[in-house]
């Protein structure tokens, strides 16, 4: 979806600040909030394009106001609001009001290293050839999907190399719903001033990831 | 996005928010999906175990080990895994390097994507709406924002990590440190000269 979340060459007055010796988090509750998000994956079952969804498909109003884990926050309310694991009338009584959904499994403690240390490889069986080679060049497709999807405004429709290919992954855009539909993933470098036109700095070449299905021949 | 809760909220809504994620912790206490221990655990993980000194080892054995820096550098996720470093959001790294002519930067647009493995959870600044949008157009413009220049004539290649790849910046190895070990190397890798906004340092910033 086009949202505020799609930050690649937004104006902004701000520079980027870097914070001396900062803390990995600047309150308690952020500590909870990044804790209890990674400990719902397991029973809540979602993936991850499907958490990423969640988060970034609000107004751009609200998804600039928030902090990083305000919207993480928010984000993990509406996939278990989604999924029945919660009701709204129990967050605001700040407890449990409904009787228990069943999950499969939980994360317990002494499971969290093993858990960790797999993570989620996306990686899949090739079943088709590469479309496209290192070398060749690509137009980035022109599209704005109303779901998730993981190619930033700021390529569409511009032109690229292929630098690496990474094999087959699983398909973010369908993910967030439901179907892996792996595809070929490869990096795709475009010039400066493709992107940005005569001004851009002519010495930054700038990649994203892109699937085959976000890619068409140049 | 805002930075920070106190940059941006007055103090009622920030304890609005805590009370939201205590009522959320109970709710899924009770409702036993979730145990506090593991809560506790995971927060333990990532703020005692999980950081940028894994990356470092990572990059002082590259510095240390022509043969340990080519495999690195050919297929990186088993080269890392060698030094025990796998897993969540580091499923499938690759590694970056720099050299005189080119430096390296990497960023997330789209939210905020980093090697956790190598270099624990992103700093606030790398998920900042800034960086995500001034990474891609005017790197050399963040580059200022952190107080340094590269010379006339390296180019900057940036990475958005849109899809699960994670990018590790293996920075160059700085002058004067021939013959030092592994361990006195680490200490000059910081977590910024992995990202690309920052370099290593200097033999004499340590000595």
């Amino acid at each position: 979806m086009d949202g505020a979340h799609d930050m690649g060459g937004v104006p902004w007055s701000e520079p980027v600040r870097p914070e001396p010796d900062e803390p990995m988090f600047h309150a308690e509750w952020e500590r909870r909030a990044f804790a209890i998000t990674m400990a719902m994956g397991m029973p809540g079952g979602w993936n991850i394009d499907m958490s990423r969804f969640a988060r970034e498909n609000r107004p751009p109003e609200e998804y600039l106001a928030k902090s990083y884990y305000q919207i993480w926050l928010a984000g993990l309310e509406r996939l278990m609001l989604e999924r029945g694991l919660i009701a709204s009338d129990e967050v605001e009584a700040g407890k449990p009001l409904h009787p228990t959904k069943p999950v499969a499994k939980t994360l317990t403690p002494a499971h969290v290293a093993a858990v960790l240390h797999r993570g989620g490889p996306t990686e899949r069986e090739a079943k088709n050839p590469a479309r496209f080679a290192v070398g060749d060049w690509v137009r980035a497709r022109t599209i704005h999907p109303p779901t998730h999807t993981r190619l930033p405004r700021y390529v569409r429709g511009h032109v690229g190399t292929v630098e690496m290919l990474h094999g087959v992954h699983v398909f973010p855009d369908s993910n967030s719903l439901g179907n892996e539909n792996p595809q070929w993933l490869y990096t795709v470098t475009f010039d400066g001033r493709e992107l940005w036109g005569p001004d851009g700095d002519a010495s930054v070449k700038t990649s994203v990831d892109a699937w085959e299905s976000y890619l068409e021949p140049a | 996005m805002t930075d920070h809760d106190h940059h941006e909220h007055d103090p009622s809504e920030l304890s609005e928010t805590e009370l939201r994620v205590r009522a959320l912790e109970t709710i899924l206490t009770e409702k036993g999906y979730v145990d506090p221990a593991t809560l506790d655990l995971l927060i333990e993980t990532y703020e005692t175990k999980v950081g940028p000194r894994n990356g470092a080892r990572v990059v002082a054995r590259a510095w240390a080990d022509p043969t340990y820096r080519a495999r690195l550098l050919k297929e990186a996720t088993p080269a890392i895994a060698e030094l025990g470093y796998a897993g969540r959001q580091g499923e499938h790294i690759v590694a970056l390097e720099n050299t005189t002519i080119l430096h390296n930067m990497v960023v997330c647009t789209l939210c905020s994507c980093y090697p956790w493995p190598v270099l624990g959870l992103p700093p606030i600044w790398y998920k900042s709406a800034p960086y995500r949008s001034k990474a891609v157009k005017d790197p050399r413009g963040v580059l200022a924002d952190f107080g340094f220049d590269l010379p006339a004539g390296t180019g900057i290649r940036v990475w958005d990590s849109t899809a699960e790849i994670r990018y590790l910046v293996l920075p160059m190895r700085p002058a004067g440190t021939d013959g030092w070990s592994e361990e006195r190397l680490e200490a000059l890798v910081t977590r910024d000269s992995m990202i690309g906004t920052g370099l290593p340092k200097q033999p004499h910033e340590i000595a």
